[in-house]
């Protein structure tokens, strides 16, 4: 029995394949990869066997750790919470920082290219620096603590959260702004209206997840002066109080592991 | 200057080109109040190009187009922005802000008419109860009391191009454009929006003008007729003189509800369709 869509099925092919095979252009984009990698290995001294040869020294290291000391576990508790509180004001800081950048840095929300770029720039530097520069930075103006590194935080996050605002507004139907612009309301008002109820959901889970960041951030900030348990963490490892840094270790990773628990919560709650 | 019968909208030659592509060519209509006009034509006969000439989405590119004596063309800023107030739009999207309320979009018709410090507040979303009162008044217009506290992209595209309307009635408009207001909606819900839109404008003596792609549309709801065919106007007459001549004037043949015009992309076999 002919099938009836034997005309459409049969016949002869109505476009040729392309003429340049794809199999050559894998090899070579193969081969290429693996001449970088190649050269990077030797950058970085790359000797997996050394790691081998000397594992009974790891394991000498490691043998401290195994007896966790809990002689200060108040004390490195306390600064656990001081480390959340960092993470909380400097996620906060973040937020009011990037509402600005992120409204002006919008290709289609921008009042001049101008402005765009400048507020564009502004982002890429706050993002390029790291938060332990800007500890530095910090600790030089307002001295050694956990401000110096909740503004250390707050400023590095703001240009993170800023480039993913001024992208998810990038990203809104224009047709709802439009709606809004075309009763004659002023640029504040389309913005209230037509743009933060669209872009807020996706706002909200971005600051959720960079305080995720940030709680990991705010755990090591101390090693430079900026507070929190990082610099027990720091103090420790450095004097070998093994036993020490095996608690301060063991209570990061699980206030790490709190944080990551109940922020994933809020964000599947609220959004 | 402006009577009570003078014209709320004036097309002066108005031409519109996109390089060298020629969107709309010398029309010209005086538009008077209360009127619905309706404009037909073709796909690319520049019906939302005129459309967008009158909310000036975009500028004539010759001539003018005037309303209460005033030249659109020079306005900016606060001025343009009193303009937009005085003209309702309606899209076959709808474009209303699908994650608000729908109190919440008929409230945005509101804002233009906010005074002293309630301005101030509403862009937090406190418009005051007398606001509230008049938006949910709106919506009983167009019976969609009931969803008012509802998220916008719950409804359907019918009752969601409703609350577009009773947006409309809320920003108390002198003109209501419609760009193919029921092109997106199924043949009961448009006639649904159609009759809304046609009974709000004959109570307040709203004028409305809209374009449609379906002549019956126009010939059921409209009182004249804007026929466009290629940029130019081929019709301009009450809605009971678009005959079949007419028609093929504006379209270039008759266009039949049960002859459905599509090419096939793929040549398709006679034969092989038929031994199926």
């Amino acid at each position: 029995m002919t099938s009836p869509l034997a005309g459409i099925l049969a016949g002869p092919p109505p476009l040729a394949p392309p003429r340049h095979s794809e199999l050559g252009r894998s090899l070579l984009a193969t081969l290429g990869l693996a001449v970088a990698l190649g050269l990077a290995a030797r950058v970085i001294e790359l000797r997996p066997l050394e790691l081998f040869r000397d594992v009974g020294n790891v394991g000498i290291f490691l043998r401290g750790y195994l007896h966790p000391s809990f002689a200060h576990i108040g004390e490195y508790t306390w600064q656990c919470v001081v480390t959340v509180c960092i993470a909380l004001w400097g996620t906060l800081m973040a937020m009011f920082i990037s509402i600005p950048l992120g409204l002006l840095g919008a290709r289609n929300l921008s009042p001049h290219p101008v402005v765009y770029f400048a507020a564009r720039r502004t982002m890429d530097v706050l993002r390029a620096v790291n938060e332990f520069v800007f500890a530095l930075m910090f600790v030089t103006a307002v001295g050694l603590g956990p401000f110096a590194g909740m503004l250390a935080l707050g400023i590095h996050t703001g240009g993170v959260l800023g480039k993913l605002l001024s992208e998810t507004i990038e990203g809104i139907d224009p047709g709802q702004a439009e709606g809004v612009a075309a009763v004659g309301a002023g640029r504040l008002n389309v913005i209230a209206f037509g743009v933060v109820p669209q872009v807020l959901p996706n706002f909200l889970s971005y600051v959720l997840l960079r305080f995720e960041s940030d709680i990991r951030s705010a755990a090591v900030i101390g090693m430079v002066g900026g507070g929190g348990i990082g610099f027990y963490l720091w103090d420790t490892i450095r004097s070998f109080k093994d036993g020490e840094a095996a608690t301060v270790i063991l209570l990061i990773v699980a206030m790490v592991m709190c944080t990551d628990v109940i922020s994933s919560r809020i964000r599947r709650a609220a959004i | 200057m402006s009577g009570p019968n003078s014209p709320v909208v004036i097309l002066d030659r108005v031409g519109r080109r996109f390089g060298a592509q020629v969107a709309l060519d010398e029309v010209s209509a005086c538009i008077r109040p209360g009127e619905f006009v309706a404009i037909v034509g073709r796909s690319g006969a520049g019906k939302t190009t005129l459309l967008r000439c009158l909310s000036r989405a975009i500028v004539p590119t010759e001539g003018a187009v005037r309303m209460g004596g005033q030249d659109l063309r020079p306005l900016t800023g606060g001025a343009l922005r009193a303009q937009r107030a005085r003209v309702g739009v309606i899209y076959q999207q709808f474009n209303l802000v699908k994650r608000l309320r729908v109190l919440d979009n008929v409230l945005v018709g509101r804002l233009p008419h906010l005074r002293g410090w309630r301005r101030f507040t509403a862009p937090l979303g406190l418009f005051g109860a007398d606001q509230r009162e008049a938006a949910l008044r709106c919506l009983d217009h167009v019976g969609l009391l009931g969803r008012a506290w509802q998220r916008t992209d719950t409804l359907s595209g019918g009752e969601q191009q409703r609350v577009a309307i009773a947006k409309i009635l809320a920003q108390e408009p002198r003109l209501i454009l419609a760009d193919e207001p029921v092109a997106s909606l199924d043949v009961m819900n448009g006639a649904l929006v159609m009759e809304t839109l046609r009974r709000i404008a004959s109570r307040a003596g709203l004028t409305v003008i809209s374009t449609l792609h379906h002549v019956d549309y126009a010939r059921r709801y409209a009182d004249r007729v804007l026929g466009l065919r290629a940029g130019r106007l081929a019709f301009d007459g009450p809605a009971r003189e678009l005959t079949d001549a007419a028609i093929v004037e504006i379209f270039g043949a008759l266009p039949d509800a049960d002859r459905v015009e599509i090419e096939p992309a793929i040549p398709l076999g006679e034969p092989a369709l038929v031994t199926g």
